[in-house]
């Protein structure tokens, strides 16, 4: 009990709450913004592998940390447009489009990555993002610590939360991609265009998955491997249910599960021995699809989900 | 310009698209052979040298298509339902290691004409629980089950993982994690001696013609592709809608858990976790290569089974990463949404 205690006031764990949830806030928020306007983006995995793999290259050969942010954003944007020609003008299934894109996006990063990078024992590093101090508020003891100190994408990631959440629920735009989410032809029939909105969200959305992958090779670690996204864009997938489509209750979501995450791997230290480490690992995968179960029928689906928008057909 | 549906889908088309999207595949993988500044032909020359060159590895790339078969029809028939079982590599893990355990324990010193049978239908049991949960969640909370079947695959691997360190930790293995191996007499006996290649290609063969006459020939059949094509219809029609989906999901999750038991008792005899790779994942792209038919995910799964066992043999002698295999697969499913999709609507100004 006591060292339960003691993981649970260690300034280290809520830093790096934080540090673990930020990744999922960007997935979270890119799929959120795609599923709003009608297209599950299954994609996801695999945009957040090329982002981590694309923006660590760029770091690698020369380009600041911002320039790298900004190119996996971008390469996240090329993968969307490929996403919503299949969903949105060929209205093909979303569910094997995503796969495809996921397939197709992390053999690509590999392959990118194995040809541009020579093998080495040890994988070559990037001098990754570091934490900056919010003059003030870093000072006060052991809140300082454990909120701010974190790195800028970190920041970056919780403002952007609550950006979208005023876009989507304040803004004519957020009401238009609500609508285009809900019933496409109704908001045909508002002016609104939805194939223009749906291929704009595809491809934004899929921009911050790719910079929540760019994270993890950019700040959390400074290298790149294969494999290394772990599934955490399924995890978003199952996040946007568990938020209910509300970006609010995804930063909610992603900090709820990070806490998880990272309190299980310090209880790993303490329990090591006793319970075979695999369990722990199992926990953050058993916990999505837990919440999925909980969640599924409470939340509010957008109507339109996964139906090709065809103009004049039903 | 729009898209118009075609009143009759050509059938000439239809045979047609496999060909079209391997093609588009293949040279889109062409550019990337040639961007990483190899001789683009040479390169596929290596691939086809690398899975028929010799006697060996054409009875090695037949063997890696053995599983690839099983989890294509475990996608072919689900995705036909559509329940998106994408849980293939977990069950297929399941599968396995539901093998060695049973195996080692329970059956050793059982004769192989009993023990093969028995272990078969271990594994396939296997898969069928982890696919039926996913299953269970969907018809009784509404969850997604393409989400959870992913999520599972994790989870799945974990605990294969856990098994192998612990309880089922080989002590003569030199410490490395590895499952006890399965009995001698569990082991799939060889078609070709000096070679890999086991029975398990005839009993896939076998499957998938079975599956093939069961979707044409049974109400079953027809219920499962009702329950596809459109559920409220099939509901009201009199289909027994989550009935069907059990059948469905335990026949799917029973072909995947089968993969893995065939993989261990056809070709490594223990498990690891790098016992598959990918085999779960590749079988959705053999399915929807196979245009979901049983027959086509016999050739669908020779096909990705030559770019994979091929792109290892054309990457020790050519400086092009073996990855080149998983590009090419991954773009020959989205070239074939792409073709399925214009055999169905034509463009129209």
């Amino acid at each position: 009990m006591t060292e339960i205690i003691d993981i649970l006031s260690s300034a280290g764990l809520w830093a790096a709450v934080l540090r673990i949830a930020t990744p999922l806030i960007f997935g979270t928020l890119g799929a959120l913004l795609c599923e709003r306007a009608g297209v599950l983006n299954l994609g996801i995995e695999g945009i957040m592998t090329f982002g981590a793999m694309i923006g660590w290259l760029a770091v690698f050969n020369g380009a600041d940390l911002w320039t790298g942010i900004l190119v996996a954003a971008i390469s996240g944007g090329v993968f969307g447009l490929l996403h919503a020609l299949f969903t949105v003008t060929l209205g093909l299934s979303q569910h094997v489009s995503g796969l495809g894109v996921t397939l197709f996006a992390s053999s690509f990063s590999y392959y990118i990555f194995r040809l541009l990078v020579p093998v080495a024992g040890t994988p070559p590093t990037v001098e990754a993002f570091q934490p900056i101090d919010i003059p003030g508020l870093s000072d006060i003891p052991f809140i300082g610590p454990a909120f701010f100190t974190q790195t800028p994408p970190t920041y970056l990631a919780i403002v952007l939360a609550f950006f979208l959440a005023y876009i989507v629920f304040k803004t004519p735009l957020g009401l238009a991609i609500r609508m285009t989410g809900e019933n496409p032809h109704a908001a045909e029939a508002q002016g609104i265009n939805p194939i223009v909105i749906r291929y704009g969200c595809v491809i934004v959305g899929s921009g911050l998955m790719a910079i929540g992958g760019a994270f993890l090779t950019l700040s959390a670690f400074n290298s790149f491997f294969p494999t290394m996204v772990q599934g955490r864009g399924w995890i978003c997938i199952a996040l946007v249910v568990f938020a209910s489509w509300r970006p609010s209750h995804a930063l909610l979501g992603a900090l709820l599960f990070a806490f998880f995450d990272g309190f299980q791997f310090r209880l790993q230290t303490v329990l090591s021995g006793v319970v075979p480490y695999q369990v722990f690992l199992m926990i953050p995968y058993i916990l999505s699809i837990t919440a999925l179960a909980v969640m599924a029928r409470r939340a509010r689906v957008p109507q339109a989900l996964m139906q090709p928008f065809r103009r004049g057909e039903r | 310009m729009r898209f118009e549906r075609r009143e009759n889908q050509p059938l000439l088309l239809i045979f047609a698209t496999p060909l079209i999207a391997v093609i588009a595949a293949l040279a889109l993988s062409g550019v990337l052979i040639a961007l990483a500044g190899a001789p683009v032909f040479e390169a596929y020359w290596n691939i086809v040298k690398g899975a028929f060159g010799s006697r060996l590895s054409t009875t090695e790339t037949l063997t890696r298509a053995i599983p690839l078969m099983l989890t294509g029809l475990a996608a072919a028939i689900a995705f036909r339902a559509k329940l998106w079982n994408i849980g293939a590599e977990g069950q297929l893990y399941i599968g396995a290691i539901t093998v060695s355990a049973v195996s080692s324990q329970l059956l050793a010193g059982t004769p192989s004409l009993i023990q093969i049978p028995v272990l078969l239908i271990c594994g396939a049991i296997a898969g069928m629980i982890l696919l039926l949960i996913p299953l269970w969640l969907r018809l009784r909370f509404s969850v997604d089950e393409v989400v959870t079947t992913l999520l599972l695959n994790f989870v799945a691997i974990l605990f294969v993982s856990m098994l192998i360190d612990t309880v089922l930790k080989d002590p003569l293995a030199f410490g490395w994690p590895q499952s006890l191996p399965v009995e001698d007499d569990a082991m799939l006996p060889r078609i070709l001696t000096r070679s890999r290649l086991h029975i398990g290609l005839f009993i896939a063969i076998a499957l998938a013609i079975i599956i093939y006459l069961i979707q044409t020939r049974t109400v079953f059949g027809l219920q499962s592709r009702a329950a596809g094509l459109n559920p409220e219809a099939a509901v009201f029609a009199g289909v027994p809608l989550g009935r069907t989906l059990v059948l469905v999901a335990m026949i799917s999750g029973g072909f995947a858990g089968l993969a893995g038991a065939v993989e261990v008792m056809g070709v490594q005899g223990y498990v690891t976790t790098e016992l598959s790779p990918g085999f779960g994942y590749s079988g959705i792209v053999v399915a929807m290569l196979a245009n979901l038919n049983p027959i086509g995910v016999i050739l669908a799964a020779l096909f990705i089974a030559t770019m994979f066992v091929g792109a290892d043999g054309m990457s020790r002698v050519m400086e092009i990463p073996t990855y080149i295999a998983d590009v090419t697969v991954a773009s020959s499913l989205l070239s074939m949404l792409v073709a399925i999709f214009f055999t169905q609507y034509r463009i129209r100004r």
